[in-house]
Order: C-alpha cells, then structure tokens, then sequence
C-alpha cells in the first residue's frame, strides 16, 4: 500500500535521500505553472484539512485576495496538543523535506513570501530536528533568495520556526496568530477570517503540517490520482495515531476510509489480554467517544464519522478496554479543558470548571442522578457560546460520553435525587427559553 | 534577589536578533526571547520582564502577559532537573498516575515542588504528544517514553548520582 506523507524509503530525512527521491521536483513543477492552476489541482484533488475541520485546503488558499499592497503569510500548525496526537512529530522527525517543499508550493499559490511553522514548545527535539532540516535545505539554495537561481523562478519564499510555549490554545488558528505576534494566546473573534485579516492584520493561511506535507505528490503525481486513494470525498492517506489499551501503539498511515476495527485488530494488534472495548474515541480527546459496540463497519473519514455521531478531529483514537473507569477518564478531559481554556469567554471559563467539579464529585462517589442532567446542560450551554471551538471541545467528550454511556453513569451516582442541585438545573434550563427567543 | 539588574549576555543578545530578524516588528521574538533569559537566569524575574521589554519595545506588562499565558515559562526557580510527568488520557490508561505517584514519592516533592538541594523539581504535565509511546516524562528537553517502574528509578537514580 501506498504512503504518501511518511513513506518508507529509509533516511529520507536526509536532505540528499529526500532529493535522490524525487524531491523538490514538484516545486519547480509548480514554479512553471500559474498560482490559480495550482490552487484548482489541489482543490480537485479533494485534499482536506488534517488538523480537526477537515476544510478543503485548496478552497482555503482561494479565500487569499489577489490583489492586495500588504504582505501575504503562511502558517503552518505544528502545535499538536490534542490529547491522543501525535502525528506531526513524525513529519518533523521522518520527512521534513516534503513539509518544507509543500509549504514552498502553497506560499507560491498563494503569494506568501513568508512562511511560520508553529512547533509546540515542549517538542524541543522535534524544533531541532525540523531546523536541522530547514538549515540544509537554505544552505543548498532551496528556501530563501536562493531558490531564485535553483529553480529559475522570481518567486522566493523563507521559512521560520515559531516556537511554542505550552498552551493547547495556541493551535486554534486565530489563537497561534496572536501567539507569533508575541501576544497571549486569545483566540480573535471571526469574521474577520484569517484570509482578510490575519498575522498583523495582513492576509493569512493556517494549514496543518500534515495537510501540508500532502501537496508535493499531488502536484508531482496529478490530482486524480490523490482523489482516488481511499475515500472519494476524504481522499488521500491520513496519519491515525492509536494509542491506549492497545498492543501496538504508534501512527499508522493508512487510506482514508479504512475500517476503524482494522485498525485497532490488524494494524495495532488489537487490544492487551484479548479484552473487550469499552469506548473508542476516534479523533483526539474532544471528539465525541463511540461505545464498543458501536465499532463495526466504522470508516475512518470525515463524512463517514459523521453518520455515525463522531468526527475524524486528529485522527488520535484512543482505546479503553472493558475495565477502564470511564468516569475517571471524562473527569481527566475535563481537566484538561478546564486548564487548557484561555478565558476570554465566560462560558468556557466558567463552564469547563464546573463540568471539572461535577466529574469529581461523582468520581468521589458524592454524585446523585440530577447530576447527569446538569453536566449536560452546563455542556449545551458553552457549546456554540464562545470566541473559538475549545468550547465545544469541552462539551463534546462529556455529552457525548455521559448520552452514550448514560446506563455507566446512573450506576455511579445515588439514585436520590440532590434537590439544591435539581433546582439549579431547572432554573438553568429555564432561562434558556427567553434566550432562545431572542436569538431567533 | 529581586533588585539585582538582569543583562543579557553579549552571546544571548546575538541570539536574540537573530530571532527579531524573522518578524516585521520587535514583540513577535518575545517567546523566543523569554527561552532565552530563562536559560540564563534560570527563571523569569521582574528584572527579567524590565530588561525584555526595554530590548523589544513592549510594556513590562505586555511581557508579564506572555510569561503567565504560557506554561512554559517559571516565575520561580525550578530544580537543575525540571520533570514533567504527563497524566493525560492516554498516559494514564497506560499507568501515567502510577509514574506521577512514582516519582512524587521517589522525590518527595508535589506538583510544582523543588527538592531543598535545587536539584530537582516536578510538574504535572498535559499531553506533550507522546500518547504511541505512553507513558511518558521530561527531564528538562528530554522525553523518555514507554516508561515502566524501573525505568523510572533507574532514570532517576542516574541523575541524583550526577554531580
């Protein structure tokens, strides 16, 4: 089976391997051809984004204003903090160079003279490993000024490493702009998108490394034969990550499409002990969980994710066998979004302490049956409330988690009913209505 | 300690404009910037802040905005080795708060904690991406993954051992 972003050629990390193979080949294919036909290859060819939204890449880049007097950006998002992610660090580590020529082509398509990539703090080795390859790669005249003579274009383009510090926010991208504009990481309010107003108020696209890493072999291999690996309408490989209660953790680069109980039984060797599943969360921490018999005939893609209550988020899945604690595990999400939210909106702030609280009281063995209730109207009240989407990545895990497994919860609160706490959810509720009122 | 002037070294200066070179403006290389006093300094002190945002043209408290956002930075002195021991959910599933015990007791010191010699100090970390070989810690810039018990005693020992 083919691999397109981490292919199995050894010490293709190394520049001259990585150029032996092909590389760089597709930018000066590129470099002959006219912004817009780039653009239209990568929008044909369906590749979509690998960073959560799965958006159409090559319609993101034609949100870029043609005509403008400002400096246009490119950032690349290598901040990859979502809980079960870890797929990035192995573009950096294994192919660096197929990163750095994507992010040449998509610079030239959309008129980017200067590129960022974002690489989160705590990926000390992964930043020197990725500038190791950058510093070659300007050292033989491929990034830079230099690239003028290499590949006889007028175009040049030069790259930089943005170094993180340590917060999940940063990889919404309105929140990583701010942050390389040396700001706290506080996610903008949009409209206005990234495209009109983005890195100190130029144009601007954020593109995750993966999706990044994608655009050389289409532009080298055409785009019909990216769109025709795996799924049609989530064509091309993804990097799934698995990690958990599984025998063989690790990413595996597989087509779009394939058979998440492939994945987890064939590829990572299903799970330790021959033990049942309990719960798979499929894209990352903040994606909605799926029960264990809820796994067969699942498709790994966006669209097929979708009909199924999930979404493809990072490609992250997460294992639990039959003895893991899921209230424990929500309660550990639930921390980790209430650490994680930066605190612009009241909602978030508020609301993902409060799903924290909650979670441990239950966990504490102090919750009774209305407490079920008020973790999901606290969740329904910061989804779609708030500046950027941790809000809903907050309530995701525990709407769904709690809807899900509502039988596993029951068992684990008392079955008296807390009055204080009933009557604060149905004042809660009530409010609501006026609300949704004036909303309409 | 607070009223002692901080100054950057001739060599960290350099490596500071170096950063500023990749941005339009000064603030942008303030991340890197902070790396870089807290690698001299050991931590971010008010005389930090003072002498970053003189360098950058940024009010000191634009600076102290960026130091407490991100997690990165330390507002106090933290041990010679700084360990951070990952709990999140694919960690733990894989015994990350058996380590986490493992290690407060092995040191005697809780969540942001410093040994009294400064040798060490110990945090609790969020996901650091290392979920495929979980679980995980850091000492400083280092991971060292798929951990067991005795990997961690071993790792510890060596370095109570060093110097």
């Amino acid at each position: 089976m083919e691999k397109i972003v981490l292919p199995d050629i050894e010490d293709i990390h190394i520049l001259n391997v990585y150029v032996q193979n092909g590389g760089f080949t597709a930018a000066k294919k590129a470099f002959a051809q006219s912004t817009d036909d780039i653009i239209d290859q990568v929008k044909k060819s369906g590749l979509r984004g690998r960073g959560g939204a799965a958006f159409s890449a090559g319609l993101k880049w034609s949100f870029m204003p043609k005509s403008t007097d400002k400096p246009k950006y490119l950032c690349i998002n290598g901040d990859e903090s979502e809980p079960g992610s870890f797929k990035d660090r192995q573009v950096f580590e294994c192919n660096p160079h197929q990163l750095i020529e994507g992010i040449l082509i998509t610079a030239y398509a959309i008129g980017a003279k200067v590129a960022y990539i974002y690489i989160r703090g705590e990926y000390h080795k992964w930043i020197k490993l990725m500038q190791k390859a950058l510093d070659d790669a300007y050292a033989a005249g491929y990034v830079g000024e230099a690239m003028k003579q290499k590949f006889g274009t007028e175009f040049f383009c030069d790259i930089y490493i943005h170094k993180g510090a340590g917060a999940y926010i940063c990889g919404e991208e309105s929140s990583l702009m701010n942050s390389i504009e040396g700001k706290r990481g506080y996610p903008r309010v949009k409209p206005p998108f990234p495209a009109q107003n983005g890195l100190w108020g130029c144009p601007t696209t954020i593109n995750n490394v993966e999706t990044i890493a994608n655009v050389p072999p289409i532009i080298n291999k055409g785009w019909e034969w990216f769109s025709k690996i795996g799924e049609p309408k989530h064509p091309g490989t993804i990097l799934f990550g698995v990690s958990g209660h599984i025998n063989k953790p690790g990413v595996y680069e597989l087509p779009s499409g394939t058979l998440l109980t492939d994945i987890i039984y064939n590829y990572a060797g299903g799970v330790p002990g021959n033990k049942k599943i309990l719960c798979v969360i499929p894209g990352g921490s903040s994606m909605p969980p799926l029960r264990g018999d809820q796994l067969e005939g699942v498709k790994m893609d966006a669209e097929s994710l979708k009909t199924v209550g999930s979404a493809i988020g990072t490609g992250g899945i997460i294992v639990m066998d039959e003895d893991t604690d899921l209230v424990t595990v929500l309660a550990r999400i639930s921390h980790f979004y209430h650490h994680e939210s930066c605190g612009q909106c009241t909602p978030c702030r508020e609301g993902t302490g409060w799903l924290e609280k909650i979670l441990k009281r239950i966990l504490a063995g102090n919750g009774s049956v209305s407490d079920i209730d008020l973790l999901i109207t606290v969740a329904n009240q910061i989804e779609g409330n708030t500046i950027c989407a941790l809000g809903e990545a907050a309530a995701w895990p525990v709407r769904f988690m709690v809807t899900r497994f509502r039988d596993y919860f029951e068992a684990r609160v008392s079955k008296e009913v807390n009055l204080q706490v009933a009557n604060k959810v149905h004042s809660m509720r009530h409010t609501e209505f006026p609300l949704a009122e004036v909303k309409n | 300690m607070n009223n002692t002037v901080f100054k950057f070294n001739p060599e960290n200066i350099e490596r500071i404009n170096k950063e500023i070179q990749k941005y339009p403006l000064k603030q942008p290389a303030v991340m890197a910037t902070l790396y870089i006093a807290q690698e001299q300094n050991g931590y971010i002190s008010n005389e930090v802040i003072k002498e970053v945002a003189t360098l950058l043209e940024m009010t000191s408290e634009e600076v102290l905005g960026v130091v407490t956002f991100y997690t990165m930075y330390y507002q106090k002195p933290m041990g010679k080795n700084h360990i951070q021991v990952c709990t999140n959910v694919s960690c733990m599933l894989r015994g990350g708060y058996d380590i986490w015990n493992q290690v407060k007791e092995k040191l005697g010191i809780d969540n942001m904690g410093v040994t009294g010699d400064q040798k060490f100090s110990l945090e609790e970390v969020e996901c650091m991406g290392s979920c495929g070989t979980a679980p995980m810690l850091a000492v400083n810039e280092d991971y060292y993954e798929n951990l067991t018990k005795d990997k961690v005693e071993k790792i510890i020992n060596s370095l109570k051992n060093k110097n």
